[in-house]
């Protein structure tokens, strides 16, 4: 299925959502990379804006800035399994509704999704011109001391996406059904010795 | 083309490198997207090749993560540029910062601090070698994304079994990391005497055009052997699964020690940014997609 969602993201909107959905999102979506991640979990620093039924974008933009005004020139994910370990307690303390990411998270990220009604959605990596045409505009921009790459942007969104859905309300993760791609990796290594071997010691 | 100053030549070649995908790379892309079997994933392939026709026609950053910049040049020894090129380079860096602009990634270790200019102790990385008895500088640049560079490896192996944990290496790093590093990925793989050396090696590697093999007819065999089974991951775009995962898999070798087989692993997400500048005495210059 594909959605067009609004942020701030109403409970019944989110919980529709399903692994393997697309969704465009439109409205409020913050940033929050490594050390925004940090400062709320570790450092429990309260976060310099509500997050709730927000979508936090794990992504650090390249900024353009003239005569004080900020203009996103390029955004895309970061990767989201780097903030896995935090990523639960975030979710516990924010509130946000909405992770958008690249690549999958883990099973505490998942737990935390179905417990506290959110989701994870990848948003295709390396696609910064195809996310800032997206971006309407720079509606604030909190600690901004971490640098450009790890700031709080607060940004509105329009058609944001395609975002794919990697983690639902029910705690359903799409990374599961990847573990089982290695299953095979042993006998694919043994294949490629065999072939290996007819290529280095062929005699010619 | 002739420039003004070299460097503005240099500041073209970055924009250029940074918003516009090289030839061989697109049309790897558009192959794997055309070789698709899951109607799912289109969107996913709609998605990047949409992304590389907003950033040429706009001039954007392909990806926001603009790099770090790794410069490799072949310095011809009797160019008039080569004295003061590394100066060039680092005002050149500073002015697309700037004006492209490019996302501040140069960071102190100690401190965290961000530089703002992407200028920091090493950093644009600037390697070295010489072209004898030649007036030309040829200027290779790589933009290594965090997503594609986290995966790197290096590691000296026993030389009785350095082949085979060639192999092991590689699968491991795809199959661990390869899904968060932006796939289709291009692989580089190194070998020589020494960790560094394999690394440098690794890294060339991926300035070689896509679906171009190795001269030695054993690696080129062995490059696409390994292509064949590393898609056998079934990694697909985005590490959704799927065929075509890895778009090439390209090796560059020294000769090693008798002791030693060191491999170096580099991975390149699908935004392949690279290319190089070919610098005459006069001024005058091209650019090439790949060396």
């Amino acid at each position: 299925m594909e959605y067009n969602l609004r942020s701030p993201i109403r409970l019944e909107d989110i919980r529709k959502l399903r692994v393997g959905d697309i969704v465009y999102l439109s409205g409020i979506v913050v940033t929050a990379r490594d050390q925004a991640h940090k400062r709320i979990v570790e450092d429990d620093m309260e976060p310099p804006i509500s997050l709730e039924n927000l979508a936090v974008f794990h992504a650090g933009p390249v900024v353009k800035i003239e005569d004080n005004r900020c203009h996103i020139v390029s955004i895309g994910p970061t990767t989201s399994m780097r903030m896995e370990p935090y990523e639960a307690d975030f979710i516990r303390k924010t509130r946000v509704k909405m992770i958008i990411g690249k690549g999958f998270m883990g099973d505490k990220t998942a737990q935390a999704c179905r417990k506290y009604n959110s989701v994870v959605a990848m948003f295709p990596g390396g696609c910064g011109a195809l996310g800032s045409s997206a971006v309407k505009r720079v509606l604030e921009v909190y600690w901004i001391e971490l640098g450009i790459p790890e700031a709080l942007w607060v940004l509105e969104v329009e058609n944001l996406g395609p975002m794919l859905v990697t983690i639902d309300t029910t705690g359903q993760n799409m990374f599961d059904d990847h573990k089982s791609r290695l299953k095979n990796i042993d006998k694919i290594i043994s294949e490629t010795f065999n072939s290996m071997y007819k290529i280095l010691y062929s005699v010619k | 083309m002739v420039g003004v100053d070299v460097t503005s030549i240099l500041v073209d070649f970055i924009r250029r490198i940074e918003t516009r995908l090289s030839i061989d790379v697109r049309e790897a892309l558009k192959k794997a997207y055309r070789e698709n079997k899951d109607k799912a994933l289109d969107v996913v392939y709609h998605a990047m090749l949409s992304n590389i026709s907003i950033a040429e026609e706009k001039g954007l950053p392909l990806c926001q993560d603009t790099g770090t910049l790794m410069f490799f040049i072949k310095a011809g020894i009797r160019s008039p540029h080569i004295a003061l090129l590394k100066n060039k380079i680092v005002e050149a860096v500073k002015i697309a910062t700037k004006t492209i602009p490019l996302r501040p990634n140069a960071v102190n270790p100690l401190t965290n601090n961000n530089s703002g200019n992407n200028i920091g102790r090493y950093v644009p990385w600037i390697h070295w070698d010489e072209l004898i008895d030649n007036d030309v500088v040829e200027i290779g640049l790589y933009v290594a994304g965090g997503g594609s560079s986290f995966p790197g490896r290096a590691q000296v192996f026993k030389p009785l079994t350095g082949w085979e944990n060639m192999v092991n290496l590689v699968f491991k790093v795809v199959a661990e990391y390869g899904v968060n590093a932006c796939p289709p990925l291009v692989i580089g793989i190194g070998i020589g005497p020494t960790m560094e050396v394999a690394a440098v090696l690794s890294k060339k590697a991926l300035f070689r055009r896509i679906g171009e093999k190795h001269d030695d007819e054993r690696i080129a065999r062995l490059e696409e052997t390994l292509l064949e089974k590393l898609n056998k991951l079934e990694i697909g775009p985005q590490g959704l699964r799927g065929r075509n995962g890895i778009l090439d898999v390209h090796i560059e070798y020294g000769y090693r020690h008798p002791a030693t087989f060191a491999v170096g692993v580099s991975i390149s997400c699908w935004a392949l940014r690279r290319g190089v500048l070919v610098l005459y005495p006069s001024n005058e210059y091209k650019f090439l997609d790949y060396w």
